[in-house]
């Protein structure tokens, strides 16, 4: 072991604890930055998944730049993955760090700010070169000007001590640098009493075929953590108790893991084969990806030549009678508009999956934002009204992308599905359902060949039938032109297409009977009602929670069908003094608040490709009820 | 009838008839258009190809070609311009029990959904593909299309075409498609039995129908198409046959160097090198130099070019699953739960 040689630069005053005492704290974010190549995202994923073996509630936010491989040490290049975990309920990834792990300089560079004051800095001061310093911009080293005073820094010489660690092992010296993520994670591990077993279980399995690999990535975990202990840098370390999470059986998943299981989900609960069409868009692209391991549940996976045949692909097969869905970004949703506009047109059932990212045009494809909801509302010529649902969770996104399925079945009618990169790749705890609860999909029964008409509407739902092509008896053509009523021939009449057109828009108006009680959060009336949609979720609960606890008369709502809204809206907005709507956009649902129920709402809104902090949404309130703006 | 296989009638039974085919909509092309024959004729062969009518589904895009479906009393789908093929992909892929056709024209094809037809014959999806190629856009009364000629005047080209021509052949040939033929709207047994010949291909089959727009491009293939002319002006192609051509089968087609030349010679008295047809080829070099015969200077050569075997789309989509089902068993409880779990007490 070579700790002594390690000189560590703490500001803490001398340590007279010993090692074996852990401070018991309630929570803690952490956030690991690096280079693109570094393996930041496993190191967090790893450190996610012993966290969520400790019992404690959790949520992520990795942070990838948009290139695939910027260049070396450069600040484009940097990576990050932050971890908020605790012994209380968890709702956002963390407002600001409490420690940086931070591989480099440029990684430093990009994150410090974002530290608060007297977090905990730990730098691998081995990449600290004059090289990589400049490449960055850093004119002398940040950990010799004293510019870093504010906070208790770790330096550590990774790459060094995983090097020495190894020895002895026919590694080359490119290979053993490889290992010095899992020394800095063993490192973590001590840091925050965390199991080591599911790590390394998970390198036994992953480098099964080079054992070489796996016994030097569990070597540099083990000596990480023992060095953490023994070269006394820290000080003492930090044990966060299990959080009180319902029983039952978990794991970690994220949002975009949840969407492709809920669409197996989907097609098991509705006996239906179920026909995938999409196109590779960041960050939507790990829904196909899973989709395509899954053919034993019949999942047929189809990468299109574009964004528009990938939904061709699915309308096609919906007309064929099997369960259709295509999935992307904004981009591929302007794209897909006309393909949209002729599913409404032939009534024929289809998921279309939206992973919001920062636009307009290429925007910014790796961050996260919602300002696609007037898009896909309005987003089509003529007048063209598709439902829409929205995941407020990443574990939500299964139960919602369900719900899409059962809504687009049972209304024929194609729904939007609407998450975003912040839920696509942030995970969470999921209390895994039992299949045999989930609810069965239904289509509705075919009326006889004699009554078939392929436009006669069901009264409940104002649905057509579902008539698979190839079923004997029910021919019939379908197309984008006008309908007439009931016979679906085409036609131009003035009052018919009129009628149409209402009756379209009544029936996806009639889907608000789906919708149950909107769930208030708090007292129901009082000086300010929060309204948020889709991944605001975690940010608005913490900040509500945060300010009740303090007296103050705030409430919030979460909507997750966009269109319609729900029912009793209209009812419960009446009974605050002020409606606050957070919005990762300009003020979308806040125009649409505004126009239907003519209340003078007012938005809070962040366009950064971040998510809010809590605090940001505390500050609102409190201007609010204050009188002032938010 | 399962899902999985395209089936036939029994051989006893009551037999479809051209009249189990007429829709009951008016047909609304105008009078003398090129289409009608191409519609009669598919109504008078589907019967013949033995499927139940359910069967059968015709899906279109936008374009006079794309109303096609309206008068069939079949399955159909006027889907949108140029997208005809994606929505056939996704319906032949999840129903291989179905036989869609889809219609399209120079413009919905080659233009905005040229794209599209790439992929489709490249993937191989068992559609067939009937392109009326009028050389203009009809149904928005009159501009150019992809297959103009140089120089033609329309309302959108006052000043005349400055956009260079491609060849649809060459097109579907380039994409790799396994079947490739053409046929004329004024011959109509022959433009039948390409047609039948099309619906039997397992995999894509690409058929060009020069068809004539009487309202905005009367005339466009009449030295091809007219009775009168077509014996000089067009050469059929059969497989394993020399290439003859002309009312009293006096003139050829041979190879001079790499290129095509046309020779004479008494009837009867053919000389022995003449080039001999192969649509099984393997390599669509020689069905690309055939594509390239245009006039003035060559028969327009009509009929199969191309027909070879891969397997289609579905057949390797559904293999997939197939495989998959039979080393695996589909567990969602398994999958929901995912790699590693953990207990809360």
């Amino acid at each position: 072991m070579s700790g002594a040689d390690i000189v560590s630069k703490t500001n803490t005053k001398p340590k007279n604890q010993k090692q074996e005492t852990a401070e018991e704290i309630d929570s803690v974010t952490i956030r690991f930055a690096g280079d693109s190549g570094d393996g930041i995202q496993l190191t967090g994923m790893q450190f996610t998944t012993s966290t969520a073996f400790a019992g404690n509630d959790l949520s992520t936010l990795p942070d990838f730049p948009a290139e695939i491989r910027a260049p070396a040490g450069t600040l484009p290049g940097v990576s990050g993955y932050q971890i908020h975990f605790s012994s209380r309920e968890v709702l956002t990834p963390g407002d600001a760090p409490d420690v940086l792990v931070a591989m480099n300089p440029a990684a430093l560079k990009a994150n410090l700010k974002d530290l608060n004051k007297g977090g905990i800095l730990v730098v691998n001061t081995d990449a600290f070169s004059s090289q990589n310093l400049s490449k960055v911009g850093y004119a002398a080293s940040p950990l010799e000007d004293g510019s870093l005073s504010d906070y208790r820094v770790i330096a550590v010489e990774l790459s060094r001590l995983t090097a020495n660690a190894l020895t002895g092992m026919s590694l080359t010296k490119v290979q053993a640098e490889r290992c010095k993520n899992f020394f800095a994670l063993g490192m973590m591990y001590w840091l925050y009493d965390r199991p080591m077993e599911p790590t390394l279980r998970w390198i036994e399995a992953k480098f099964k075929k080079t054992p070489l690999m796996v016994e030097a990535n569990q070597k540099a975990l083990h000596v990480g953590n023992a060095f953490a202990e023994t070269a006394e840098i820290f000080g003492h370390h930090y044990r966060v108790k299990k959080a009180p999470i319902s029983p039952g059986l978990y794991r970690n998943i994220t949002g975009n893991e949840a969407t492709a299981l809920g669409m197996v989900a989907a097609s098991h609960l509705a006996g239906i084969e179920l026909w995938y069409g999409s196109y590779p868009i960041t960050p939507a692209s790990d829904i196909l990806h899973e989709l395509s391991k899954h053919k034993v549940f019949g999942v047929r996976t189809f990468q299109a030549e574009d964004e528009i045949a990938a939904i061709g692909s699915a309308v096609g097969a919906a007309f064929g009678g099997r369960l259709a869905a295509t999935g992307t970004s904004g981009p591929g949703v302007a794209l897909k508009s006309e393909a949209i506009g002729l599913a409404v047109m032939v009534e024929l059932p289809l998921v279309i999956l939206d992973i919001q990212r920062g636009g307009p045009s290429t925007g910014l494809p790796t961050k996260t934002e919602q300002a696609d909801l007037l898009q896909v509302v309005y987003g089509r010529n003529g007048e063209c009204p598709v439902p829409v649902l929205a995941a407020a969770t990443p574990a939500d996104c299964f139960n919602m992308v369900l719900e899409a399925f059962r809504i687009s079945i049972k209304y024929m009618t194609p729904v939007f599905f609407m998450s975003d990169g912040y839920l696509g790749n942030g995970s969470e705890p999921w209390l895994v359902p039992e299949v045999s609860k989930l609810p069965k999909l239904q289509s509705p029964v075919l009326p006889s060949k004699e009554q078939f008409k392929p436009y006669q509407r069901d009264d409940a739902t104002l649905a057509r039938p579902w008539v698979s092509a190839g079923t004997p008896g029910y021919e019939h053509r379908i197309g984008g032109l006008e309908k007439q009523d009931v016979t679906g021939n085409v036609s131009y009449d003035p009052e018919n297409h009129e009628r149409m057109v209402r009756l379209r828009a009544a029936k996806v108006n009639k889907i608000a009977q789906e919708i149950g009680p909107t769930q208030v959060l708090g007292p129901g009336t009082g000086k300010v009602l929060v309204v948020g949609w889709g991944s605001t979720y975690g940010a608005i609960t913490a900040a509500v929670k945060n300010c009740q606890a303090r007296g103050e008369p705030v409430a919030s709502i979460h909507l997750r069908y966009l269109n319609p809204l729900p029912p009793d809206l209209a009812e419960i907005l009446s009974r605050y003094e002020n409606v606050l709507v957070p919005e990762l956009n300009m003020g979308q649902l806040l125009k649409l608040l505004r126009a239907k129920y003519l209340v003078p709402a007012v938005g809070l809104n962040k366009i950064k490709g971040q998510p809010f902090k809590i605090s940001e949404i505390e500050n609102a309130i409190k201007a609010l009820i204050a009188g002032g703006k938010p | 009838m399962n899902d999985e296989e395209l089936t036939s009638l029994p051989a006893s039974g009551p037999m479809l008839t051209r009249k189990d085919f007429v829709s009951d909509q008016m047909v609304r092309w105008c009078p003398g258009c090129g289409d009608f024959a191409i519609l009669a004729t598919v109504q008078k062969l589907l019967p013949s190809l033995g499927h139940p009518r359910e069967k059968y589904v015709f899906i279109s895009g936008i374009g006079c070609s794309s109303r096609f479906p309206y008068y069939m009393n079949t399955y159909g789908f006027h889907s949108i311009h140029g997208r005809a093929p994606t929505f056939a992909t996704g319906l032949k892929c999840m129903r291989p029990d179905l036989q869609v056709w889809v219609v399209t024209g120079d413009g919905d094809g080659l233009s905005i959904g040229g794209n599209h037809l790439i992929h489709a014959l490249r993937r191989n999806v068992d559609i067939k593909i009937l392109l009326f190629n009028n050389k203009i856009y009809g149904l928005t009364k009159g501009q150019t299309s992809p297959t103009s000629e140089v120089g033609k005047k329309t309302k959108s080209t006052p000043y005349g075409s400055v956009d260079y021509p491609i060849n649809p052949i060459s097109i579907a040939l380039a994409s790799e498609a396994t079947f490739v033929a053409r046929a004329v709207d004024t011959d109509l047994n022959f433009l039948s039995d390409v047609l039948s010949r099309a619906a039997k291909h397992k995999g894509s089959a690409f058929v060009e129908i020069f068809q004539n727009c009487i309202v905005f491009n009367d005339g466009a293939w009449e030295e091809v198409s007219e009775k009168s002319m077509r014996d000089e002006t067009t050469v059929n192609l059969a497989h394993g046959q020399p290439l003859v051509f002309g009312k009293n089968k006096n003139r050829g087609i041979r190879l001079k160097g790499w290129m095509p030349e046309v020779v004479a010679f008494e009837p009867g008295k053919a000389p022995s090198d003449l080039l001999v047809h192969d649509e099984k080829a393997p390599s669509p070099a020689l069905a690309h130099m055939l594509a390239r015969m245009e006039r003035p200077d060559y028969p327009v050569p009509q009929g199969v070019f191309r027909c070879v075997e891969r397997p289609a789309l579905h057949e390797l989509i559904n293999g997939q699953v197939a495989e998959a089902k039979k080393v695996g068993t589909p567990d969602l409880q398994k999958l929901l739960r995912g790699g590693e779990t953990w207990v809360v007490q």
